[in-house]
């Protein structure tokens, strides 16, 4: 008898170490260790308790199964009555007790050190509206939108986790980020650093990571984590870390890429633009930037995304329809695409709205009726 | 005992026999869930593989939604309700529930509500498209206009679980055969009784949550809008405080289904009885001071998370009490294992499994990788699923004789079990590991390494919505023709629907109150 | 017990039920001030308090701490909005002074709300703004421009690990609630 339970607690044992193996071995179902301090900390604390639970249920399942061959009614069937105990009871409640301690003790230390975000090197303003990211550096004169990268298809091995402009960071420095929102509430968040953060609207959140030197030259991946709306699935989070010094040469980078857009927007204002022009860039502005929600079609998906076909605003007052596309409208979808796009693209793409689909009205709307608009003339 | 009772439609319509009241919310509930699979199909169809291929993301998104409103109100609630009303008159040696008319009108609301539910699919702008969780300010600023349709649907179904709450604390308390003392009911009795107290707390709560939606939308308050100076986080906090206790709602009377059913098949009384009452007290008391850990990534400072996940693994104790006292049942019985004992023994494998991922998910500073993911998808349906729901069906094929007169087929039964139990865990399994390669929940396309995880939980999907649709035929077939139910179908059960009544249990019974000893 | 006396005993529990049903509704309701009133005390969700009064107390010269500034304008809001300062560094207990600048860049009167937001959370609790423009509704005219105050001290017994905190305002267009006639005044 002795000898047949130990053989049965042999072979649950060595099932449940099977099943471990399973998960450890099998590491591309694993959680990823990422690269950062907390990251690792992070994945070590998953696996413990992934052990423990295992251990735990070779144990719970080991004596079900014992009970299931050798408590059957044909090999017993004479039921034992008992029916309580007080000392058996005690014993599984402070055991279970004492894990949980054992759990918590690792845990508290870590959240304490993850939500930490003192003495930052560096500040980025993180801000989720509806379905894009927009990146502020506090210390240096960059922002910038990151929207999907909608050219990749299914079988790329960066679908729905590639951006237009990635979010870039030094190495070994302590980065802290300041998420908020402009609509309803976002979540940024990169498994390789286990930083999450939901962006809420009216608030900021901080929370910050610190990427060893090993990583710079690396790219991480990580999407929008909290239901935002149709396009929830479809907002990436891309983070490229760089050395310092490379980081600081990408800074220099984009300030004068800016210099040099400012000076290509204003040119282009300075002209004036014939219809068909305006009408070319307007329609791939349009089918890019607007097409998502208000379709290509201009039907758009009402009530939420208004169709802009026959509708009072592209067919009236040209200051209203400038007014809605540059500023926005609040409480709904619309966005600001005065920041997004520039006086070229958005009057194009207002001309666009204004002559396509049958509206017909015959406007033509020049990039300096938007600086002018922009300025409040 | 009298049998005789009305004929037609309006039996049905004015009914105020607990056991009719019990069969319709039990079928009320099947069809829900038959309509909330479907719509699962829907969801599972799409992230069969990467690629949008049949829905678009809106569409995608009111499924999601929908999906998870009519399985939480439509399905789970109204079928433990419908356990309620066929089995506590029953098993107390009561005649009837309390409160015999207000028990008609709990029932009649649902078909309403979720009439005006599945309806809003076909309002302009769709159905709610927010997550069964309606976050503001999705749900209320950018709420499409079948937001307020949903808000009056909760409303209704709210109000028929509160009717129903009072009614199980009212008869338990005042209508127990003399001799029945709490200490003596059955455990299925007391989780209910439990469960009611959770819901006369809680869905007041969740009726002030939607009203403030309401009024934030349309009755100009800044509730949860910033620039009024609300918050929506503030939203969060007061629908986890229902939310919370909602989910032990939803499980605490299956664990009471499982307490009845594994000492019948084990021959052997249900070990530590008071400790198992004990246990489901403390697990109702502790789910009210848990409710944040829903909430571990909005910003909400350390002592908080401190206190909520502390909180949160605690609950794993007399959870964990329970698990082990169905163990120490079944230990040293003499086991057999019909249709009725086979899901309770998969509802407490697969229970713990979710539970342990739960434990996994109280611990805020990993629940970082695994909020918002499908890792969370993966807990829930395994508690729900292989929890209230096995739980729901084992007491159907349990106490099907006693309510029909009728067996079912136990190959049937048998088959229904291997087919559901191999593809629940083919359909959720897989979610825990494409959660933890970094899915996020409610979204419609997906990149390649996802892939392979969401092609297995598809293909499991599939297999176990059409299980159930064999497990609807098997029962409508035992119910029509089935073999003919002896009093004590199980050699084992217990209690008074078992000793003192006949399959099928007459129309009225226990008008004399029976003596208990 | 015969039937009457179960239909009282009956009434009885179910007057009681309905009273902790009614309870719990309102108290849904009370959670609101509730959550207010927790979040004032304990500054968990970055809220700032209302308008406080400066005493003169000890200036810490020792502590520096970092206030820094940051600005978002929300959609529909044709402002311009910025503080005149990135940051500064005070001693708890000091009174400071720090200029925002708005400009209404459209062709209407537009009423605007500033919603200050403050992190560390735990940090709101120690910000006390004696002077704000956040604490009323800004109306600017079109084209207007405006430089607008905001007088603040932090607290003395700041915890000693608070060395930096970030105050955001976030500015939204308010006119429709206000129900004021945006008139094209050019």
């Amino acid at each position: 008898m002795a000898i047949r339970r130990k053989l049965i607690a042999g072979i649950t044992s060595l099932l449940g170490f099977m099943l471990s193996g399973v998960v450890q071995a099998a590491a591309e179902m694993n959680m990823r260790p990422g690269v950062t301090e907390t990251s690792i900390e992070a994945y070590d604390l998953h696996m413990l308790v992934v052990w423990v639970m295992v251990i735990i249920s070779v144990f719970v399942f080991g004596a079900m199964i014992y009970s299931f061959i050798f408590h059957r009614k044909s090999k017993n069937p004479t039921p034992a009555t008992f029916s309580h105990s007080t000392k058996v009871e005690f014993i599984w409640t402070i055991i279970p007790i004492l894990i949980l301690i054992y759990l918590t003790i690792p845990a508290v230390k870590l959240l304490i050190k993850m939500e930490d975000a003192s003495e930052p090197e560096m500040s980025i303003q993180v801000t989720g509206s509806q379905w894009k990211w927009h990146y502020k550096y506090l210390e240096y004169d960059v922002d910038f939108f990151s929207n999907l990268d909608r050219s990749l298809k299914v079988d790329d091995p960066n679908y729905l986790l590639a951006v237009d402009n990635r979010l870039v960071i030094p190495a070994g420095t302590k980065v802290r980020f300041l998420v908020t929102a402009q609509d309803v509430i976002h979540s940024w968040w990169v498994p390789d650093l286990a930083v999450k953060k939901d962006a809420i609207p009216g608030f900021i959140n901080e929370t910050w990571t610190l990427v060893p030197e090993s990583a710079a030259g690396k790219i991480f991946r990580g999407q929008c984590t909290e239901l935002c709306g149709k396009d929830h699935g479809f907002m990436p989070v891309v983070v490229e870390v760089l050395s310092k010094e490379d980081f600081v040469k990408w800074t220099d980078q984009k300030a004068q890429e800016r210099k040099i857009a400012a000076k290509v927007a204003a040119e282009a204002a300075a002209q004036s633009w014939d219809m068909d022009k305006l009408m070319t860039l307007g329609k791939t502005t349009y089918e890019s930037k607007c097409a998502a929600c208000h379709q290509v079609n201009g039907e758009g998906m009402p009530p939420a995304f208004p169709a802009l076909k026959d509708s009072a605003i592209a067919i009236g007052p040209i200051d209203g329809h400038m007014s809605i596309v540059v500023n926005g409208k609040q409480g709904t979808g619309m966005a600001a695409y005065g920041p997004q796009l520039t006086d070229a693209e958005l009057a194009a793409v207002i001309t666009y709205e204004r002559n396509a689909w049958g509206n017909n009205t015959g406007d033509k709307v020049q990039p300096a009726d938007i600086q002018a608009f922009k300025a409040g003339n | 005992m009298s049998d005789h009772h009305p004929t037609g439609i309006t039996r049905w319509l004015y009914t105020t026999n607990h056991k009719d009241i019990g069969s319709m919310y039990l079928w009320f509930s099947f069809i829900m869930f038959l309509i909330g699979g479907a719509m699962a199909m829907v969801i599972r169809a799409e992230l069969y593989q990467p690629g949008l291929q049949f829905v678009e993301p809106n569409f995608f998104n009111q499924m999601t939604t929908m999906h998870g409103l009519i399985m939480v109100f439509g399905a789970v609630m109204p079928s433990m309700v419908g356990l309620a009303n066929w089995l506590i008159p029953m098993m107390i040696g009561a005649p009837d529930m309390a409160l015999p008319r207000m028990n008609n009108w709990s029932f009649w609301i649902l078909p309403f509500a979720f009439t005006l539910l599945l309806s809003s699919l076909f309002m302009e702008g769709g159905a709610p498209n927010f997550g069964w969780t309606f976050y503001a300010p999705l749900s209320t600023t950018y709420g499409p206009p079948s937001t307020d349709f949903f808000i009056l649907g909760v409303h209704m179904m709210g109000i028929s679980s509160i009717m129903g709450a009072i009614n199980v604390i009212v008869t338990v308390f005042n209508m127990r055969a003399p001799g029945m003392t709490l200490m003596k009911m059955p455990l299925f009795v007391w989780t209910w009784l439990i469960t009611a107290f959770l819901l006369i707390m809680v869905m007041p709560v969740l009726a002030g949550t939607v009203t403030m939606m309401l009024t934030d939308r349309h009755f100009g308050t800044s509730f949860f809008d910033a620039a009024g100076g609300g918050d929506p986080v503030m939203f969060q906090h007061i629908f986890w405080f229902f939310g919370h206790p909602e989910v032990y709602i939803m499980i605490l009377p299956a664990f009471g289904v499982v307490s009845e059913i594994i000492p019948a098949f084990s021959r052997k009384k249900l070990f530590g009885y008071s400790s198992m009452v004990y246990a489901t007290a403390s697990i109702a008391l502790l789910s009210f001071i848990v409710w944040a850990h829903h909430m571990f990534a909005v910003g909400m400072p350390v002592a908080g998370e401190l206190f909520f996940m502390i909180a949160t693994m605690l609950i794993a104790v007399p959870t964990g009490v329970k698990v082990f006292n169905w163990v120490a049942t079944m230990w040293q019985g003499s086991l057999t294992f019909e249709t009725p004992m086979l899901f309770s023994i998969a509802f407490v494998i697969l229970f713990t499994i979710g539970g342990f991922s739960g434990v996994m998910l109280a611990m805020a500073p990993v629940d970082f990788q695994y909020h918002d993911t499908y890792f969370v998808v993966a807990h829930f349906h395994y508690v729900l699923f292989p929890g209230a729901i096995f739980g729901t069906t084992a007491a159907v094929y349990y106490w099907l004789p006693k309510w029909t007169g009728k067996m079912y087929n136990e190959t049937s039964g048998k088959i229904h079990f291997w087919l559901s139990m191999i593809f629940v865990n083919l359909t959720f399994f897989p979610m825990h590991f494409s959660g933890l390669a970094g899915m996020p929940r409610r979204i419609p396309d997906y990149n390649m390494m996802f892939a392979d995880f969401n092609m297995w939980a598809s293909i499991g999907a599939f297999g176990l919505g059409l299980t159930q649709v064999y497990f609807l035929i098997s029962i409508i077939i035992a119910i029509r023709g089935g073999k003919k139910a002896d009093e004590k179908q199980w050699e084992g059960a217990t209690g008074l629907e078992w000793d003192a009544l006949p399959s099928p249990a007459p129309y009225h019974t226990f008008a004399t109150p029976p003596k208990v000893d | 017990m015969t039937e009457q006396v179960q239909k009282d005993e009956n009434k009885k529990l179910i007057l009681r039920l309905i009273a902790i049903i009614g309870g719990m509704f309102l108290f849904a309701f009370a959670l609101v001030p509730l959550y207010n009133v927790f979040c004032d005390i304990t500054g968990i969700n970055g809220k700032t308090r209302g308008q406080a009064l400066y005493e003169k107390v000890d200036i810490d010269k020792e502590r520096v701490i970092t206030v820094e500034f940051l600005t978002n304008i929300n959609r529909g809001m044709p402002w311009e909005f910025k503080s005149m300062v990135k940051s500064i560094e005070v001693h708890p207990g000091e009174l400071n002074e720090v200029r925002f600048y708005a400009k209404n860049r459209s062709k209407f009167d537009i009423v605007g709300q500033s919603v200050p937001s403050v992190s560390p959370g735990e940090a709101a609790l120690y910000l006390n703004k004696t002077e704000c423009f956040c604490f009323d509704q800004q109306r600017l005219n079109a084209g207007e421009e405006i430089e607008m105050p905001m007088k603040f001290y932090i607290d003395a017994d700041i915890p000693e690990d608070i060395t930096r905190l970030t105050l955001s305002y976030q500015l939204f267009n308010i006119t429709d609630s206000v129900k004021v006639e945006a008139v094209a005044t050019k």
